[in-house]
């Protein structure tokens, strides 16, 4: 079951066309109703203040979603993905402006596997960064591919 | 002080909770995700899902009520207030689409105290209603220890 996408052809070491997402407070109140997740460090300035964070900032999982568009950009279906885990280890402030904050993503297939009859498994290594710096660890997908 | 008790422990499995059509669309439109399968039900199809396919970390919308309601119940005793969410990581056994009703049932993998901050494991094993797995998901919850602990 995978949609038809764009023809690829992975092999180790394949880098995925990077994304660059740009995430405003617009952004945040959209995936905060999309997700049911209201809290409102990721709303109110107040809030973001009063526990000590430099600043409103985006979900955690918004940003994992984002990192995971590389992915199914390039496969061309999401329903492909198998697996996909991050850690979190910076947050990304999004300040009140037009701007909002830019993350950009990039990855690369690190591993290939062959799972059975006409099914090959990828593995895509992901970094994404805000300001420069890495915004998520060990982000890793695994994602059906079509067979060499 | 959370109660280590619940480690290794399930608790009870979860109402079955209906992924919407719209609700998926509603999310692929949150995160960007332009993909037409998650949005048109003939591409969908057309491509051999039953239904509109949710984006991967869509699982994370229905089982983390359930876990909230966990962490916020006193018996547990979790500082809810000074959590983050350390990592995530969600297996999909098949991808899920419109119209599943999906049944999460938590289990309290590990729960360590180190210099008075918690480090939670949690998994969350979804199946549909016929006990067939659909999606694993795991989370580490971090609270910050309190000033003088």
């Amino acid at each position: 079951m995978t949609a038809p996408g764009p023809a690829i052809a992975p092999e180790v070491g394949t880098e995925l066309p990077p994304l660059s997402v740009r995430v405003t407070r617009a952004d945040l109140v959209r995936y905060a109703g999309a997700s049911g997740d209201f809290n409102p460090i990721h709303w109110s300035d107040r809030t973001a203040a009063a526990v000590g964070l430099p600043g409103v900032i985006a979900h955690g999982m918004l940003t994992m979603a984002l990192a995971g568009r590389l992915v199914s950009n390039w496969v061309g279906d999401p329903g492909a993905i198998r697996s996909y885990g991050v850690r979190f280890t910076r947050p990304v402030v999004v300040p009140d402006d037009d701007e909002g904050a830019l993350i950009e993503i990039s990855g690369k297939v690190s591993a290939l596997t062959d799972t059975g009859p006409g099914e090959r498994i990828a593995k895509i290594t992901i970094t994404a960064a805000f300001e420069g710096k890495s915004v998520l660890g060990r982000a890793v997908a695994e994602v059906a591919v079509p067979p060499s | 002080m959370p109660d280590a008790s619940f480690v290794g422990k399930a608790l009870p499995p979860t109402a079955p909770y209906r992924v919407g059509r719209e609700k998926v669309r509603e999310f692929a439109l949150a995160i960007g995700e332009g993909a037409s399968v998650c949005r048109d039900v003939e591409a969908a199809r057309a491509a051999g899902y039953p239904d509109v396919v949710a984006p991967p970390t869509f699982a994370v919308t229905f089982t983390m009520p359930a876990i909230e309601a966990f962490l916020r119940d006193p018996a547990f005793g979790w500082d809810y207030s000074r959590m983050v969410h350390g990592d995530q990581s969600i297996t999909l056994h098949r991808p899920i689409h419109g119209g599943d009703d999906l049944v999460t049932t938590i289990h309290v993998d590990d729960l360590k105290t180190r210099a008075g901050s918690h480090m939670l494991n949690l998994r969350c094993e979804v199946a549909d209603t016929d006990g067939a797995a659909v999606a694993t998901t795991r989370l580490l919850l971090v609270t910050a220890a309190e000033a003088g602990s």
